[in-house]
């Protein structure tokens, strides 16, 4: 008993462990979980034309307390052409950016991961080397490369490889080509991060063992990074799905996304609780791959 | 000791070098002749450079069917290099490598008949073990049932059918030696390639597997070439084995040969530890050397003729030598000194006896020779050393 007691103890007073996790936990519920809240009781409520622009969800009434929740916004949001087209669109552009980021990407960190430790530092700073410039600065770069006159088409003709200039600028080869530009990154870090770590042993001995070299990848390379793949796709296609900034400056009229969409709501529309229920349907939709991904990371877990 | 022997050793006496030029060529492989019939798997003035460094440095040997052959060196000795040539990780500067006959220099590694267990095992963390054994089938593309049957049947080998589903990391390191065992010898290969078989387990289990792997590998009967930095390793399991040092082969013999008969300073102090003596051969007597390092004129068992007045070096085992309280008359070869340390080994005891020169000798002392003693033997007590003419093994090199 005094054993179970002692334990008992033991499990309630605070351990240096459970201070030193309560520190980020109570940040991220401070400012990521009451932002959140307040967005979604926005969802909630009824436009209406004051500051702020919506009614509150509770109110009294002779004595009675009376709590209104509008599901009507979530409706026109989901049956709105304009709102689904935008969703679709934007997870479109989040899984083709992610699935090129990744063609690109993996062989990168690949190389990276296999070259000698010098060169590999080298490398590494040149894949960071981008977040030492601010990120909005880096997408009108972009516009100065890809626009009609850019950088990029006068090389081209000068080069007489072409004669009219390429429009890239305000497509949708513009908007990719500023989103893996941007996310990449993001892929190949985590992707190091696993590859660096993988013993090539193991690969010498598949090879060994009789293996050609793509038979190599396929049955022991990809499996063994497979959690850095996950990470690296995750951290590519969830802000992907929300990105704002590239389609519209590097986008054209076809490129709208949900970022844009919300935008609109927010601030041309000034319809918050539209853009709110938004919000929180593209939450939603972000939570299936989270959800994924969790659990391949447990079953990984208990797998080992 | 035969007198063929000390011919041997007494043709390599050349004062002008090294010993390792032999009519303009590079050879060290004096104890086995090139016969290209008999030899399973030939190694032929193979050489790898990496950038300026030489890291075999033209070798040539050869290994008959069925051998368990050990390159044994100390770690850079080259050994590690010339065994991923053999499996084809790397790729030789120049020379040849052939089994059977045939060469391998263009055969890509998954092709090669040969087979590898590595140093750390690389079992593929991933896969089960019947997975990781079953591995190489798969690539053959065996079908199913007989895959089955032959991963079930080499995991009965190793003994390791009970464990067939779990992962590498739930297996103890020899457990796991098993399995990477298992699965380098699934394909059947020519040659099977050991990499410092044991070197990830703990030494007491050590023992006892370099007999069970042993034992293994004699049923199966397949050709292996083993590296190893462990001499013990190579003295157990090898049935010959060839000393490296600095990308070259120093000796190649049977373990026995090679630890009775050493052919070099290197080659006798890598295997076992010895005490090494340099002396001069006497002007006019061709059977006695002078040495400084134990002061005394030293006998030879046969004459070395054609030699007089050079400088050359020369080995007794610190089990060759016998410590006495009084000089024994009957015994030409004797020194004296002064017992500066000793250890107590178990089955023997280590003494170290500095001589009147100055010089440190090992001497291994058995129990019954301490028990016939009036006297504990004490630090400092004057005592004489004697050996046999025969325990003397003399190098140029």
């Amino acid at each position: 008993m005094t054993k179970y007691f002692f334990h008992l103890i033991d499990r309630i007073k605070p351990s240096g462990r459970s201070v030193v996790i309560a520190v980020p936990f109570g940040f991220m519920l401070l400012f990521l979980m009451a932002p959140f809240l307040a967005v979604i009781k926005i969802s909630f409520a009824d436009l209406r034309m004051a500051i702020p622009p919506y009614s509150p969800l509770t109110s009294w009434v002779d004595g009675v307390l009376q709590i209104k929740l509008d599901f009507s916004h979530y409706g026109s949001v989901l049956s709105d052409s304009l709102y689904l087209g935008a969703y679709v669109k934007s997870v479109e552009v989040a899984v083709l950016t992610t699935f090129v980021c990744l063609l690109i990407g993996y062989p990168t960190a690949y190389l990276i991961a296999r070259s000698n430790p010098t060169r590999r530092n080298l490398l590494m700073i040149g894949v960071m080397l981008p977040f030492w410039t601010s990120y909005l600065i880096r997408i009108y770069a972009w516009i100065g490369i890809l626009k009609e006159r850019g950088l990029l088409n006068s090389l081209l003709i000068w080069s007489h490889i072409i004669d009219q200039p390429l429009r890239i600028y305000h497509t949708n080869w513009g908007l990719y080509i500023g989103m893996v530009y941007s996310y990449l990154p993001y892929l190949i870090l985590p992707l190091y991060a696993h590859l660096v770590k993988l013993d090539f042993k193991l690969l010498e001995a598949a090879r060994d063992l009789g293996a050609k070299p793509w038979k190599v990848f396929v049955t022991v390379t990809l499996p063994l990074s497979r959690r850095g793949v996950v990470a690296g796709c995750l951290l590519v296609f969830i802000p992907a799905v929300g990105e704002y900034v590239i389609p519209a400056l590097l986008g054209g009229a076809d490129s709208l996304m949900i970022g844009g969409v919300m935008w609109d709501d927010f601030f041309n529309n000034a319809d918050w609780p539209v853009a709110a229920s938004a919000a929180c349907a593209m939450v939603a939709l972000l939570l299936i791959p989270m959800a994924w991904f969790q659990r391949t990371k447990m079953m990984e877990l208990e797998g080992k | 000791m035969d007198n063929a022997l000390s011919d041997k050793r007494h043709a390599q006496l050349d004062p002008s070098g090294s010993g390792h030029s032999f009519n303009g060529l590079k050879q060290f492989e004096q104890q086995v002749p090139r016969d290209a019939g008999a030899d399973f798997v030939q190694i032929v003035d193979l050489v790898k450079k990496f950038g300026d460094a030489t890291a075999v440095d033209v070798v040539n040997l050869s290994v008959a069917k069925g051998e368990l052959f050990a390159l044994l060196g100390s770690s850079g000795c080259g050994k590690s290099t010339l065994l991923r040539m053999m499996a084809g990780l790397e790729t030789p500067t120049s020379g040849r490598i052939l089994i059977e006959g045939q060469d391998l220099a263009q055969m890509p590694v998954h092709r090669r008949p040969t087979n590898m267990m590595f140093q750390s095992y690389a079992l593929f963390p991933h896969m089960s073990v019947e997975a990781n054994v079953a591995y190489g089938l798969k690539q053959e593309r065996v079908r199913k049932t007989d895959r089955e049957a032959r991963v079930s049947e080499v995991l009965e080998l190793v003994q390791m059918t009970a464990y067939r589903t779990r992962k590498p990391h739930q297996l103890s390191g020899g457990q796991q030696q098993r399995v990477a065992l298992a699965r380098s010898l699934i394909k059947r290969p020519k040659l099977l390639l050991l990499d410092e078989p044991m070197s990830a387990l703990d030494k007491k289990i050590r023992q006892q597997t370099q007999f069970e792997l042993g034992n293994i590998l004699q049923k199966v009967g397949v050709t292996c070439v083993m590296v190893t930095h462990d001499q013990d390793e190579a003295m157990t399991m090898a049935d010959r084995l060839a000393v490296m040092n600095q990308g070259r082969i120093v000796q190649i013999g049977a373990p026995e040969k090679v630890y009775e008969f050493p052919n070099c300073r290197f080659a006798a102090d890598f295997i076992g530890s010895t005490n090494l003596f340099e002396g001069r051969l006497m002007e006019d007597e061709s059977s006695v050397l002078e040495c400084a390092d134990l002061g005394t004129p030293v006998q030879l068992q046969s004459n070395v003729s054609d030699k007089q007045g050079t400088t050359v070096h020369f080995s007794i085992r610190p089990e060759r030598l016998s410590i006495s309280l009084h000089p024994i008359e009957s015994s030409t070869n004797i020194a004296e000194g002064r017992i500066e340390e000793y250890a107590y080994m178990g089955s023997y005891t280590l003494f170290y006896i500095r001589m009147r020169t100055g010089k440190l000798v090992m001497v291994n002392v058995s129990r019954m020779t301490l028990k016939a003693f009036d006297h504990a033997l004490a630090y400092s007590e004057p005592v004489y050393l004697s050996w046999d003419s025969d325990s003397l093994v003399i190098f140029d090199r």
